[in-house]
């Protein structure tokens, strides 16, 4: 009967799921998205943030740090879970599961996306259209950065509904039917924004 | 006319410790049966499908009308009551599965004590007020007793645990009940007083912060009890209880 910190983790792990990581994810995705306006205006916008002020420290306070907390502290919650869609297919239950499958493919597709395209910048290589452009001339790599994408918004979509239940914003059924909804139309949205960002920068 | 039979394909295992095993039997069917009946009949006479004598099956029950919870176990993959288990609804072969979320003990009977235990950790009761008369306590809304009522249906028949994945040896989850007897104490006119040690015992490890949310247990239970409502209800209040303990005292 250990009282442990579990309590306030879980709590803190789905907060930064959606504050700051999937307000990142967002911006993230809406920034891309100036690629379909031409790679000037991709580039233009990646000067912009650049010029944001100890951007080294907000990229680790806002970005870095939360990610790895959440994947470490996700990937305990994943694999401590005894999944049995088998003898229960309910809805909720598949989700369930998917949360914790898309959440292990988005770090992994995360850790890759930072070592092709971070690390370098790190390195002194410039970050601009054309360094995702020669990203992307791969097939490989298309298929690799779509199901990157999808399952990246899928895991925030979905966890915007498990935000509302583990806050108790969303308690009785109806509530939390109208979520899955709402969070169904935030994943074909930020889904789309996302893969059209993707397909400015395939020539 | 050839006597019609029942099929079932029984999980045994003869000891805690020992290895399962499955043991099939055709036991004559006759109308209205129950997988307690069927239970019995092997009781009546232990010979497997091979037709070779064997220990009669071991489980549990009681009551054999859904309300004590002693006769939970796995029929069809589906963790059910055995009593209410009709054999003429049932798909044959009926395969019967010890719950086996918790230890087993022998056959189908299981050692729910965890259940226990969870219901100590979280105080679900009502505590005496003293030795002497203080006089009949607060009384309680209509509106509140009809859908309290519908808590108090839990028979602690462990269903809900055995459906729910965040529930295993990994984990030490209490599981979907004893949140939701919280609920119910807390919403007690005299219950309530001691509401604060209740929010206490779930905020701890294997508390409500371990619920993933598959929402199995809202679909298993078989009183129909509204689960994960209490569960989304004891998040709203333990969180709110948090906050206040952090910035008020």
């Amino acid at each position: 009967m250990a009282k442990g910190h579990s309590f306030l983790s879980h709590k803190l792990h789905s907060l930064l799921g959606l504050f700051p990581i999937g307000l990142f994810l967002l911006f993230h995705l809406t920034a891309n998205y100036q690629a379909t306006h031409g790679a000037e205006a991709f580039n233009q916008t990646v000067g912009l943030i650049e010029k944001v002020p100890l951007l080294l420290i907000v990229e680790f306070v806002f970005i870095y740090i939360p990610i790895l907390f959440h994947a470490i502290y996700g990937l305990y919650i994943a694999f401590q879970a005894k999944q049995n869609v088998g003898n229960f297919s309910y809805f909720r239950n598949q989700m369930f599961l998917w949360q914790r499958l898309t959440g292990v493919i988005t770090l992994i597709f995360i850790v890759w996306h930072v070592w092709s395209t971070r690390i370098p910048k790190a390195m002194g290589v410039t970050v601009n259209f054309d360094m995702m452009a020669d990203i992307l001339s791969s097939p490989a790599m298309i298929v690799f950065y779509t199901i990157g994408i999808i399952s990246t918004v899928f895991h925030f979509s979905n966890g915007i509904w498990s935000f509302l239940v583990h806050w108790g914003i969303t308690v009785g059924p109806r509530s939390q039917r109208i979520a899955t909804y709402f969070t169904m139309v935030v994943f074909v949205v930020v889904t789309f924004i996302g893969l059209r960002a993707m397909s400015a920068f395939i020539l | 006319m050839a006597e019609k039979l029942i099929h079932l394909i029984i999980t045994r295992q003869d000891s805690p410790d020992s290895t399962p095993y499955k043991e099939e039997f055709r036991i004559p069917y006759r109308p209205g049966m129950n997988v307690i009946s069927a239970l019995m009949e092997i009781q009546r006479n232990p010979v497997n499908a091979q037709g070779q004598k064997t220990a009669p099956v071991n489980w549990e029950s009681n009551c054999l009308e859904e309300v004590c919870g002693a006769c939970s176990m796995v029929i069809n993959g589906r963790p059910r009551q055995a009593c209410s288990a009709l054999v003429d609804k049932l798909e044959q072969p009926i395969r019967l599965e010890p719950m086996s979320t918790f230890p087993v003990q022998r056959d189908l009977s299981i050692d729910r004590s965890r259940m226990f235990d969870a219901l100590k950790r979280v105080k679900a009761w009502v505590p005496i007020d003293g030795t002497h008369d203080l006089g009949p306590g607060p009384r309680m809304p209509e509106v509140e007793r009809q859908w309290a009522y519908e808590l108090s249906k839990c028979m602690t028949c462990g269903v809900c645990l055995e459906a729910c994945p965040n529930v295993n040896s990994k984990a030490e989850f209490i599981g979907p009940f004893a949140i939701s007897q919280v609920r119910l104490f807390n919403q007690h006119p005299t219950g309530m007083m001691n509401k604060h040690e209740r929010l206490e015992a779930l905020m701890e490890d294997g508390g409500i912060g371990d619920c993933g949310n598959s929402q199995n247990c809202v679909q298993a239970c078989p009183k129909g009890i509204p689960l994960t409502t209490s569960i989304a209800h004891m998040n709203k209040e333990t969180v709110k209880h948090a906050v206040k303990k952090f910035f008020f005292s």
